[in-house]
């Protein structure tokens, strides 16, 4: 296996055909992220697709086989593609996802005409022209790498000199507008950079395909990071790599096309990224999904415990709950309310009177800080516009304690407002007994204590 | 029985409680408007009553039954921008569709579902334009062919999702009109509402609300500065120039 | 039947059955979901063909069936775990289709099917591959097909008519009056999955598309009323499919990609002149309304 390696290796033409996949993975990893960012994935496919006239009439023009001509028909063709899907979509009811669709069907089935046309003309067989459909690597020589590079390498420069204006008009374009940028002009640059990307990718791994160079490995990166700048970084990373080693390993498996492989690697590449990306892989999620269920569960008996007693102790009834109670307030399943009624009563915060749950005084310290904590949210989502300073999505990381004193005594006040401050004060709860009687025996211990003094 | 009766809702999207706690149960036979500050859950309201978002824990019960069972007496206004109009039909047809749930799997609407359907685009006055093309219509007559829908699902219960939002003054007066003779019929309406000029003149009972109910009642006990300020809170430098105390407090 | 005839039979059956589906795609905003399904069906037929050594019909029908949904499926988990639609399409269709190809190159010995093939069909071949039961020819094999998949459709159709129509226009209140909107997603998806099969054999995977969406968004572009699109769409399919074929006896091109280009002609003359939409009528409306 690994001699077989170092043999690919050592191989002139693999190198090269290394060398080109690679510039290009970079190339279209770093331009498919704004193109994702823009919402624009399918245009790259449609651009793809939509090649395959513009590199047949070239062709046809220029009579021989001519990587240069190849790529400037593909582009222009793109391009016309790209400006045919807007004028459709801004002059009739047609939706975005049908014009694209319809422009890349129909240019590719004219290019499919285009094909056997060439076909039958003499010099056809030796065109190659079949290899842009699935793209063939292998078949790549000195010069079309050459080519294939150089052109990558500008498309880098621009993007590297141009990342600002770039960032920003992709970001919010009103705004890049608004401060003076030639906004009609960059986008008009990036389709073209785009498109660029897209022609030079079409050799090595095919109209059909080209599309998951541009898509996979800047969607891949977004589960990496959130920032652009690195985002761009990333893709461009994963784009080589799925470029390497689908290049390897179509070599040493002979009869594997190399396009396919390049995309399949990207996509294996992705997949690991959605599943094992920290924060927002699927692992990463779930696990903190677990860690709030349990935490949620919990908080969510001990608030009910509260909700209950701070009702009863209205009604003047005794501080002591079925769990079909509980279940009745919030539900829940019930197992899942036993074992978190199970482990609280471990930690020593709700006892057992026969078939009725109470709360003891730590649980009741316990469960007022939940229910204050989970109150003074609420009473921010409702008022989110006056406290905007404090940015929270959600209330996993809510936690009033590090809220400024002036934000919070705000926030109190409106909960006093609404009625939401909770009324129960923890030293009420012990015996799960009613709060008269609780009250009255700790006057009765206070005049115990008077009549001591006395 | 309660036509309404909402216990304990809560609704949250990504962990973010849109509606906290929501109990309430409404009366028979009365125009209920929903009114609060944007973003304060009042359609979520609707849709989570309807079962079109997940409920995070609550019931709803229409009828002492639950939603699923007792479909066919509730009637459905969503807000006109949650359709594509350019879809190829006519008014009558929008219409026909508020028969859907009566008709069952494999049966055509039927004579009598179009003799309905009329007689709904009769009531909001948009019989003219039965064979119109819906995207040919005005966005207060693409409302009333909504209206109408409702009508022709027949029910006992209704939601409706802001229908006054960008309606012009005949649709409006055609709105009131027809809410008034849903109430004279023994029907309850809930109305999401987001003019808080026209709430008394509107409607009997007001339920405001922000992500919490704030209060539910009849309107002339409800609707007073001190709950408005409860409900819009931060917002209230807007309340004020919307709203002279003078015209909310009853005298 | 004339060798012509089977060709444009076969042709106008693509026409009407991708013609009247396409419609529904359309107006729910899924053609390239479309797309996406009509390359990954591709994936289908080899492995319905690794499994089952035949490259029979059935086999082929819920091979492309099962990928079609998978399809339709992980796009949708995509979705749901925070990709957004149009990257969740291109990543499903691209990734699935490449392992198509690459099972069809490792396989190549044992498979007869070439990716040329699957791509732009061979039409040309159809009428030779006849279907005979008994020893009594009935005809190309494709054309049975093609007319069992479209009887299916219409019947499928004509049952939910009502609630796909719903579903498509309303998707809330079809919900609300307890209308299963993800079942009528996928029993299209299914729909379109085995539509896409049974022509690929004669116009291929990617004209499939072409099929499936430029009829009926000529058609949408024509009429007011869903019926009529269905209609119009199926028409300008059967058109689309008469004329790339003559088109091609002329030039002597690929029949295939001259259906896909007198269909994007026909849309393209629809979208200047259409009288209630097109480009040219709009564009007088608004000259009138400024020398008013």
């Amino acid at each position: 296996m690994f001699n077989d390696l170092i043999l690919t290796l050592q191989d002139a033409n693999t190198q090269w055909v290394l060398f080109g996949t690679i510039l290009l993975g970079v190339a279209s990893g770093v331009l498919g992220s704004f193109a994702l960012l823009r919402k624009q994935s399918l245009i790259g496919d449609a651009m793809a697709h939509a090649a395959l006239p513009g590199i047949c009439l070239a062709f046809l023009l220029y009579g021989t086989k001519s990587i240069g001509w190849f790529l400037v028909g593909a582009a222009l063709s793109g391009l016309l593609a790209t400006y045919f899907i807007q004028v459709i979509i801004n002059h009739s009811r047609i939706k975005e996802d049908t014009a694209i669709g319809l422009v890349l069907s129909v240019f590719f089935g004219f290019g499919i005409v285009l094909l056997t046309k060439i076909a039958q003309s003499e010099n056809g067989n030796q065109s190659g022209l079949d290899d842009f459909i699935f793209g063939q690597a292998a078949s790549l020589v000195g010069n079309d790498v050459r080519v294939i590079s150089g052109v990558a390498v500008v498309l880098l420069i621009v993007t590297w000199l141009l990342f600002k204006e770039l960032k920003l008009f992709t970001f919010d374009r009103q705004f890049a507008q608004g401060i003076g940028l030639p906004t009609g002009l960059l986008n008009g640059l990036l389709m073209a950079l785009i498109v660029s990307a897209v022609v030079i990718g079409l050799q090595a791994v095919g109209v059909i395909l080209m599309a998951a160079m541009l898509i996979t490995p800047a969607i891949s990166a977004r589960y990496w990071t959130d920032r652009l700048d690195r985002m761009v970084i990333v893709a461009g990373t994963i784009g080589a790599l799925s470029g390497m080693l689908g290049t390897l390993l179509s070599s040493m498996a002979n009869r594997l096309p190399t396009g396919p492989v390049i995309v399949l690697s990207a996509t294996v590449i992705f997949l690991i990224s959605l599943i094992f990306a920290p924060n927002r892989g699927l692992v990463s999620k779930g696990l903190k999904l677990y860690r709030i269920r349990k935490i949620v569960a919990r908080e969510t008996v001990l608030q009910t415990m509260y909700d209950l007693s701070e009702e009863a102790s209205i009604t003047n009834k005794k501080l002591l709950f079925s769990k079909e109670e509980l279940l009745t307030r919030r539900k829940m399943a019930v197992r899942k309310l036993d074992s978190n009624l199970k482990r609280l009563e471990k930690e020593g915060y709700v006892q057992r009177k026969e078939d009725l749950w109470y709360l003891t005084e730590s649980g009741g310290y316990e469960a007022h800080e939940i229910v204050l904590n989970n109150r003074l949210f609420e009473i921010y989502t409702m008022y989110e516009m006056k406290f905007a300073s404090l940015q929270f999505a959600t209330n996993d990381v809510w936690d009033y304690k590090h809220i400024g004193s002036s934000t919070l005594h705000e926030l109190e006040q409106l909960m006093a407002v609404h009625e939401r401050t909770p009324k129960l004060e923890p030293k009420y709860f012990g015996e799960g007994e009613t709060l008269r009687k609780k009250k009255s025996s700790q006057r009765a211990e206070k005049r115990k204590k008077e009549v001591k003094s006395l | 029985m309660n036509p309404i009766q909402v216990s304990n809702l809560t609704v949250a999207y990504d962990r973010k409680p849109v509606l906290q706690e929501v109990t309430f149960q409404m009366p028979e036979g009365k125009l209920i408007g929903v009114v609060g500050p944007n973003g304060a859950g009042k359609s979520t309201l609707i849709k989570a009553i309807l079962g079109l978002v997940p409920k995070a824990s609550g019931s709803v019960e229409i009828y002492g039954k639950s939603y699923r069972t007792q479909r066919k007496l509730v009637g459905y206004v969503p807000q006109r921008g949650s359709v594509d109009w350019d879809f190829p039909t006519n008014a009558l047809d929008v219409v026909l569709m508020g028969r859907y749930g009566h008709v069952g799997w494999f049966r055509r609407p039927g004579k009598k579902d179009t003799a309905i359907a009329m007689q709904a685009l009769d009531k909001v006055g948009m019989k003219e334009y039965a064979d119109r093309q819906i995207s040919q219509l005005s966005g207060g007559q693409q409302q009333r062919v909504f209206l109408a829908r409702a009508l022709a699902q027949d029910a006992t219960v209704y939601f409706m999702d802001e229908p006054f939002v960008g309606v012009d003054a005949a649709t409006e007066k055609a709105i009131i009109s027809l809410l008034n003779e849903l109430k004279a019929q023994g029907k309850t309406v809930l109305v999401v509402h987001h003019d808080l000029q026209t709430v008394k003149e509107y409607f009997d009972w007001t339920l405001l609300l922000n992500k919490q109910k704030i209060a539910l009642g009849p309107t002339e006990e409800v609707f007073t500065v001190e709950n408005l300020q409860k409900t819009y809170g931060g917002r209230l430098a807007f309340l004020d120039s919307q709203v002279s105390p003078s015209y909310v407090v009853q005298p | 039947m004339s060798y012509g005839t089977w060709i444009m039979l076969t042709g106008s059956l693509v026409g009407v059955s991708c013609g009247i589906i396409g419609c529904f795609l359309i107006l729910r905003k899924m053609a390239m979901l479309a797309d996406a399904i009509s390359h990954t069906v591709l994936l289908g037929i080899v492995l319905a063909y690794l499994v089952s050594h035949s490259l029979e019909g059935i086999y082929m029908l819920v091979g492309a069936g099962i990928i079609g949904l998978l399809t339709a499926f992980l796009v949708q988990v995509l979705h749901s775990s925070g990709v957004q639609s149009d990257a969740a399409i291109g990543v499903v269709f691209t990734s699935l289709f490449a392992f198509g190809v690459i099972l069809l190159s490792a396989f190549a010995g044992k498979v007869h099917l070439d990716v040329n093939h699957a791509l732009m069909g061979e039409i040309t071949f159809i009428p030779w591959n006849t279907l005979t039961i008994g020893g009594m020819d009935l005809g190309p094999s494709a054309v049975w097909m093609l007319g069992t998949v479209l009887i299916i459709n219409l019947i499928l159709i004509f049952l939910f008519y009502k609630e796909i129509k719903i579903s498509s226009f309303d998707p809330a209140m079809a919900t609300a009056i307890g209308i299963p909107v993800m079942f009528i997603h996928y029993l299209l998806m299914s729909m379109v999955s085995i539509t896409t099969v049974a022509s690929f054999d004669s116009v291929g995977a990617i004209l499939v598309v072409a099929m499936l969406i430029v009829p009926g968004a000529t058609a949408y572009l024509l009429t007011d009323k869903l019926l009529a699109m269905l209609i119009i769409s199926a028409v300008i399919g059967v058109i689309s499919a008469i004329g790339g074929y003559y088109a091609a006896l002329v030039w002597n091109i690929s029949i295939s990609g001259s259906m896909a280009s007198i269909a994007g002609l026909i849309f393209a003359a629809t979208f200047i002149l259409s009288p209630r939409y097109g480009l040219l009528s709009k564009l007088l409306a608004r000259k009138s309304l400024i020398t008013e």
